[in-house]
């Protein structure tokens, strides 16, 4: 009767306001079956908090203003402070400037998604499921 | 209906570690080893049990509320301010909030937290959002299992919010030493409350939303429903009645006369030997539930693989066999066995 279930904090920038690219993403993993946590604008710090006592597998940030590398750091530099660092998955998604998707990814993120083919919900939502079984011990 | 897991981390991976040496960090005040307990709950992962055991010796000490309500009454905004109050009186909170699971998808949007992103950075505040995954009456499965982890890790004071789906959340008074019935103008589900029930279960109902018009006269329509039921109840004098507080959840107003009145009725709790008593009755619901989920689980692991079974299913649907018989049948031969 195990279900392990996939959970995800949804968070988007203090400043942003552009909020439909988050709820969009959220409502598709849900039709995936799994668990997403909404928490709006947000602090790098405070949502690596919540993701630690929410036990979260995946981060998810949404951001269209504002640079996602500078976001990005700070998110994960928090997660590395709180020792969650290599057991989250971190996935970005939004409009930015093309230059930084391999930067995010050096960084590491598992996954950057601007509006575009590669940002399909299938692509997505595969995304997590091969970062989650690639972090399964054997 | 079975489905497989579709993750497993070191820590979740069911035999791979089976003593997960969760319950001592918790005990030591370990927040990620909680939030890690609280997945193998949900997800009844293997050795979770033995966790729970160890930690049930230093349970009983935190003190319990349900706060319930139809949608969008405003729980979650209203837990914020009421968390934001226990803190300045020095308390710590652990907080359980609940939203539905899809039943089509098996998956959840949990937006209650949302509302109480202020206190993300208070180590004294840990708040959790659950998926019902199925569970019926506004709660899930494993929130008894949570609180228990909640109440090891030292929080005062437990909150859970149930689903607002207004049909008579009062499963939650089952698991709570208090509980509180949030309603707001406008929202016209006085009726409805006397139709689930729930006036029998309320110890403190809530006006929120009180910069709206019309909450006066919901506050007054349930003082008139108390005092009716007062009179007609056999009135023993001890007996609590309940007190309808107003609140504006967003404008923070009414909040301390909140945390007031849940003290007050602790003391009247405390001072009656109903909470004792009160206490000892969720025990029992607890054991019960228990007993049920076991024979459920082992039942059915005993029997999933079994031809016996499928045999016994197409006879009742042929009607050869009613189920009641097959029922007995079924546990008359998988029982006997020692479960664990
Ligand atoms: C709607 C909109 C608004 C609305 C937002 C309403 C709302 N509640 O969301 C409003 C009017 C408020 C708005 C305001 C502004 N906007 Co505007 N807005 C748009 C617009 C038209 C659509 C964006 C959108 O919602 N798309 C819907 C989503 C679902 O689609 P999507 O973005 O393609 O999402 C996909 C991926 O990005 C990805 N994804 C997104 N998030 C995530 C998250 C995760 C975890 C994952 C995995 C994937 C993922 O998955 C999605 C599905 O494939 C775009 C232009 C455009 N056509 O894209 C401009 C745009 C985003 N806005 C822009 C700007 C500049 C602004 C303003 C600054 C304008 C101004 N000068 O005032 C303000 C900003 C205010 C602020 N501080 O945030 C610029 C951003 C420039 C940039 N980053 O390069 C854009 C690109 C317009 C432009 N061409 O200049 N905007
Ligand atoms: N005017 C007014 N609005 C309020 C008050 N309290 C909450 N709200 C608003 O009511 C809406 C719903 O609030 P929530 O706290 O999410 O309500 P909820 O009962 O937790 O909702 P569910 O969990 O979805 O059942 C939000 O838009 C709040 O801002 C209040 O006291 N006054
Ligand atoms: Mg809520």
């Amino acid at each position: 009767m195990a279900e392990g279930k996939i959970r995800v904090v949804m968070a988007i920038p203090a400043l942003e306001n552009h909020t439909k690219g988050y709820l969009t993403v959220s409502g598709m993993l849900r039709d995936a079956g799994m668990e997403v946590i909404l928490l709006g604008n947000e602090l790098p710090e405070r949502v690596v908090e919540t993701a630690l006592q929410e036990s979260a597998d995946v981060i998810g940030i949404s951001t269209y203003c504002g640079s996602p590398v500078v976001f990005g750091e700070d998110l994960l530099e928090a997660a590395e402070k709180k020792n969650i660092r290599e057991k989250t998955i971190f996935i970005i998604g939004g409009i930015f400037p093309p230059e930084d998707v391999p930067n995010l990814i050096k960084m590491g993120f598992a996954g950057v998604f601007p509006p575009g083919p590669g940002s399909r919900r299938e692509d997505i939502i595969s995304c997590i499921r091969n970062a989650i079984a690639s972090k399964k011990p054997n | 209906m079975r489905k497989k897991a579709n993750k497993g981390f070191n820590e979740c991976l069911p035999g791979k570690d089976m003593s997960m040496g969760l319950a001592k960090k918790i005990l030591e005040g370990d927040i990620q080893a909680a939030a890690r307990l609280l997945n193998c709950i949900e997800d009844e992962v293997q050795g979770t049990n033995e966790e729970l055991k160890e930690l049930y010796p230093y349970t009983g000490k935190a003190y319990v509320v349900g706060l319930t309500g139809s949608a969008g009454v405003g729980k979650s905004t209203l837990i914020n301010v009421f968390i934001k109050d226990l803190r300045k009186k020095g308390l710590t909170v652990g907080v359980i909030v609940i939203d539905p699971t899809s039943p089509f998808t098996g998956g959840a949007i949990l937006g209650d937290r949302l509302r109480m992103q202020g206190h993300s950075l208070d180590q004294e505040v840990f708040i959790r959002s659950v998926a019902t995954r199925g569970w019926k009456g506004g709660l899930s499965k494993a929130t008894i299992g949570m609180i228990h982890v909640m109440d090891a890790l030292g929080k005062d004071i437990i909150l859970v919010e149930t689903v607002g789906t207004g049909q008579g959340e009062i499963e939650v008074s089952k698991i709570s030493d208090a509980c509180v019935i949030i309603l707001s103008p406008g929202a016209g589900d006085e009726v409805q409350m006397m139709k689930a029930g729930i006036l029998e279960v309320a110890d403190i109902f809530v006006v929120n939303k009180a910069d709206k018009e019309g909450a006066a006269e919901v506050k007054l329509k349930l003082e008139g429903m108390i005092y009716s039921r007062s009179l007609a109840a056999s009135s023993t004098l001890s007996e609590w009645k309940p007190k309808v507080i107003l609140t504006n959840a967003l404008g923070d107003k009414g909040i301390e006369e909140l945390t007031e009145s849940v003290f007050e009725h602790r003391n009247f709790l405390t001072a009656t030997g109903e909470l004792e008593k009160r206490r000892q009755e969720r025990a029992r619901t607890e054991l019960m539930d228990t007993i049920k989920n076991s024979v459920e689980k082992h039942i059915y692991q005993a029997t999933s693989k079994d031809a016996y079974l499928e045999e016994l299913v197409n006879k009742v649907a042929s009607r050869e066999v009613d189920p009641y018989t097959a029922a007995s049948k079924i546990l008359r031969t998988f029982t006997p066995i020692v479960m664990n």
